[in-house]
């Protein structure tokens, strides 16, 4: 092969900078999840259904500036995120409101009526919108890549979806370990019934959580969009990596999360580059599985005395 | 004795005739209800004014995406042949059932059509999958399904018309066409992970490596649903194919093209042949994130024949004018004009007979232009190239001969 030392140092680069996109793809899409069964315990299978909300409202707010304020194209995905937000963290606290919160005591149950959630979801989203998938138009500074030289491209939605996944996290880290609200939840997951006794509305922490997990769900749906699919079941894409980033990080841990998913994405592809896509999968997979029969409870885990 | 018993034996016989006679009439009242004899001599739900038809498609679940084009277009035949007067003077009438992209639900609900309902025929499917569901079904209680995707061959059903083009069909004219007009030498094969794109890479390398003289320098499949392929525009950089060959279904689609594109990866610089995508798929990936790449399938929208512009203009009549045609669209479509063919060639109903005359059977109203079916049960058609436009539509810039539909390839396998 003519393959010059600069290519290869190109695609090396290049190679690296696929590593971190895919760390950063897998964090995003398990922040939401991490903070709703880290710190409540429950299991939200109709995480991925969450995510599509975002890239649906993001597919609307683009349809609806195209056709009112063609101007604002360029920008209208600001507004696209924090709509995504707010709207998916709105189901989120209708969802626990109406149905998790009548579920705290059976863990399993909770398994299954969000799962049942994830299907009614997905068959609306085909009621509403149609079967069939549709595409934002993304606006011009969002494709292609950047070139710092002639053989190097770095694609530009890689590092928006970085760059989303940076502040997003930063944002949970400092509200969940800097604010009064955060305190209250942690303390609500040490100890449910000491913090109810100090005066925690244990229930209104409840209810914000989720609603927070699922509105960060709808923020990395959004950014999801610049990237992949956007369908009735586009989140069902993303449930099993998500499931798999958090269950390795251990629960109830933001680090663990974030080292789970650099590693598996490093691994990922690595893998990847040097075998094929399915068997860099199972690769991967393989040594997750090996590992948490080591580790079960994960990579990190919160330290109480039991 | 002799007296006796010819008194008996005259006076049975006289008996017996008016008790045949009584059933004969009773007979005939009944058959009156439910269709002469002789258009149906099997039990089939026909009458003498209706016949009943069974639609076996996913309206729910993952594949809800692909099928639903081939539900409306199924749907539209169904009611300009009725509108023009029916079968046999029979007006059609649909049972809808809803495989839900489960392959059991198939397998269940087409036992319901065939037992139950004694439907004529059955429009359905849609993966591979499920259409092996359902086949030993079909084959057990004699039914007739018309299958309209393009699929990887090496199946022969007397209980099936296979309405798309077999892997053959569709691949070989690709790759030639690619190999002459691009001066390709080099592919890099890439699918998801499961029959079909594995079936139809297998036919490919055989005819790059054995006809064209040309090298795979990459041949890889991935899973289905995956959406990271940062790693295989990083590859694809590395060999520097002259073609990209490629075969990714479902959300995965739309993932690829996203990312080859924001990779650089782009029509100036690469050449891309696919044969799974089509107007359908567009829609979610969005034409300007794969214009230029091009697509080998034998129907695009934009065809440019009268009986295409008529069935365009009906199918968005009736769906909107957003509403998009795709490859499979267009099969499915022909499956009830076939079948109307069919039956009337051979004056019934019945499957056997309507098998026996669907052989050699001519079609040249089809949208995709003249289509005949082989002995086979595939069609006889052509395939086009077509080059994606921005807008999500297709520029034709080749079309091939009608080509022979070979399910069982020699050579290829």
């Amino acid at each position: 092969m003519d393959l010059s030392l600069s290519d290869f140092g190109a695609i090396a680069i290049m190679q690296g900078f696929n590593g971190l996109s895919v760390f950063c793809v897998l964090l995003l899409m398990a922040l939401g999840l991490a903070i709703i069964f880290g710190q409540m315990g429950v299991i939200n299978m109709a995480h991925g259904e969450f995510l599509t909300v975002g890239a649906y409202t993001t597919f609307l707010v683009s349809s609806l500036t195209l056709r009112f304020l063609p101007e604002l194209q360029p920008y209208y995905f600001f507004v696209a995120i924090v709509l995504s937000f707010l709207i998916a963290g709105a189901l989120g606290w209708l969802a626990e409101w109406a149905l998790i919160s009548k579920l705290y005591h059976r863990p399993l149950d909770t398994l299954l009526a969000t799962w049942g959630l994830s299907l009614v979801m997905q068959q609306a989203f085909r009621s509403i919108f149609g079967a069939r998938e549709v595409s934002a138009s993304m606006p011009d500074w969002l494709m292609g890549s950047w070139m710092p030289t002639d053989t190097i491209d770095i694609p530009l939605n890689g590092l928006f979806v970085m760059a989303v996944t940076l502040l997003l996290t930063v944002a949970i880290f400092v509200l969940l370990y800097r604010s009064r609200w955060g305190l209250q939840v942690r303390a609500t997951v040490q100890n449910r019934v000491m913090a109810r006794s100090v005066g925690i509305n244990t229930k209104k922490v409840d209810r914000m959580t989720f609603a927070l997990g699922c509105g960060v769900a709808g923020v990395a749906g959004a950014a999801f969009t610049t990237i992949g699919s956007t369908g009735p079941t586009s989140g069902s894409l993303y449930i099993v990596d998500t499931f798999l980033v958090v269950v390795f990080g251990g629960a109830a841990s933001l680090f663990g999360t974030i080292a789970s998913a650099f590693s598996i994405a490093q691994t990922q592809s690595m893998a990847e580059f040097f075998i094929s896509g399915s068997m860099a999968k199972v690769l991967t997979l393989s040594a997750v599985i090996l590992i948490l029969m080591l580790r079960p409870q994960g990579l990190f885990s919160l330290k109480v005395r039991k | 004795m002799d007296l006796k018993q010819t008194g008996a034996s005259r006076l049975l016989p006289r008996r017996l005739a008016q008790g045949a006679a009584a059933l004969s009439m009773l007979a005939m009242s009944v058959f009156a209800s439910s269709a002469g004899a002789e258009v149906n001599s099997t039990g089939l739900a026909v009458t003498d004014t209706e016949v009943i038809v069974g639609q076996l498609h996913s309206a729910t679940g993952t594949m809800a995406i692909s099928e639903t084009g081939s539900i409306q277009a199924e749907r539209l035949a169904i009611e300009q042949i009725n509108a023009s007067g029916g079968i046999l003077g029979r007006q059609i009438k649909v049972i809808q059932e809803d495989g839900a992209s489960d392959w059991p639900t198939f397998a269940e609900k087409a036992r319901k059509l065939l037992e139950r309902d004694k439907v004529a025929a059955v429009f359905g499917c849609w993966t591979s999958a499920s259409r092996k569901a359902v086949l030993p079904i079909f084959e057990k209680e004699n039914g007739l399904l018309y299958y309209p995707t393009f699929y990887e061959g090496l199946e022969q059903s007397k209980n099936v018309i296979y309405t798309g083009q077999e892997a053959t069909q569709q691949i070989l004219a690709g790759l030639d066409w690619v190999a002459k007009e691009k001066g390709a030498k080099t592919f890099y094969l890439l699918g998801s992970d499961y029959i079909w794109p594995r079936t139809s890479m297998k036919i490919a390398r055989k005819h790059i490596e054995n006809v064209l003289g040309g090298q795979v320098v990459g041949e890889e499949y991935y899973p289905l649903g995956n959406t990271q392929f940062g790693s295989l525009t990083n590859k694809i950089k590395l060999k520097k194919p002259d073609v990209i060959f490629a075969a990714v279904v479902g959300g995965s689609n739309v993932a690829f093209y996203k990312q080859l594109k924001a990779a650089g990866i782009t029509s100036d610089k690469q050449t891309l042949l696919t044969l799974s995508v089509t107007e359908d798929e567009l829609l979610g990936i969005g034409g300007e994130n794969m214009a230029g790449f091009y697509a080998s399938m034998k129907y695009f929208q934009s065809l440019d024949n009268p009986n295409n512009s008529e069935f365009v203009k009906a199918f968005k009549a009736k769906y909107g004018n957003d509403a998009v045609i795709g490859d499979v669209t267009q099969a499915a479509y022909l499956g009830p004009w076939l079948w109307k063919a069919a039956v009337e060639k051979a004056g019934s109903f019945d499957v056997d007979k309507v098998v026996a005359a669907s052989a050699g059977l001519e079609l040249d109203t089809a949208p995709e232009g003249y289509v005949k079916v082989h002995e086979n049960q595939h069609l006889w058609s052509k395939t086009r190239i077509g080059q994606v436009q921005a807008n999500g539509q297709f520029a034709v810039v080749y079309e091939s001969d009608l080509i022979e539909p070979n399910p069982f390839p020699k050579g290829y396998q």
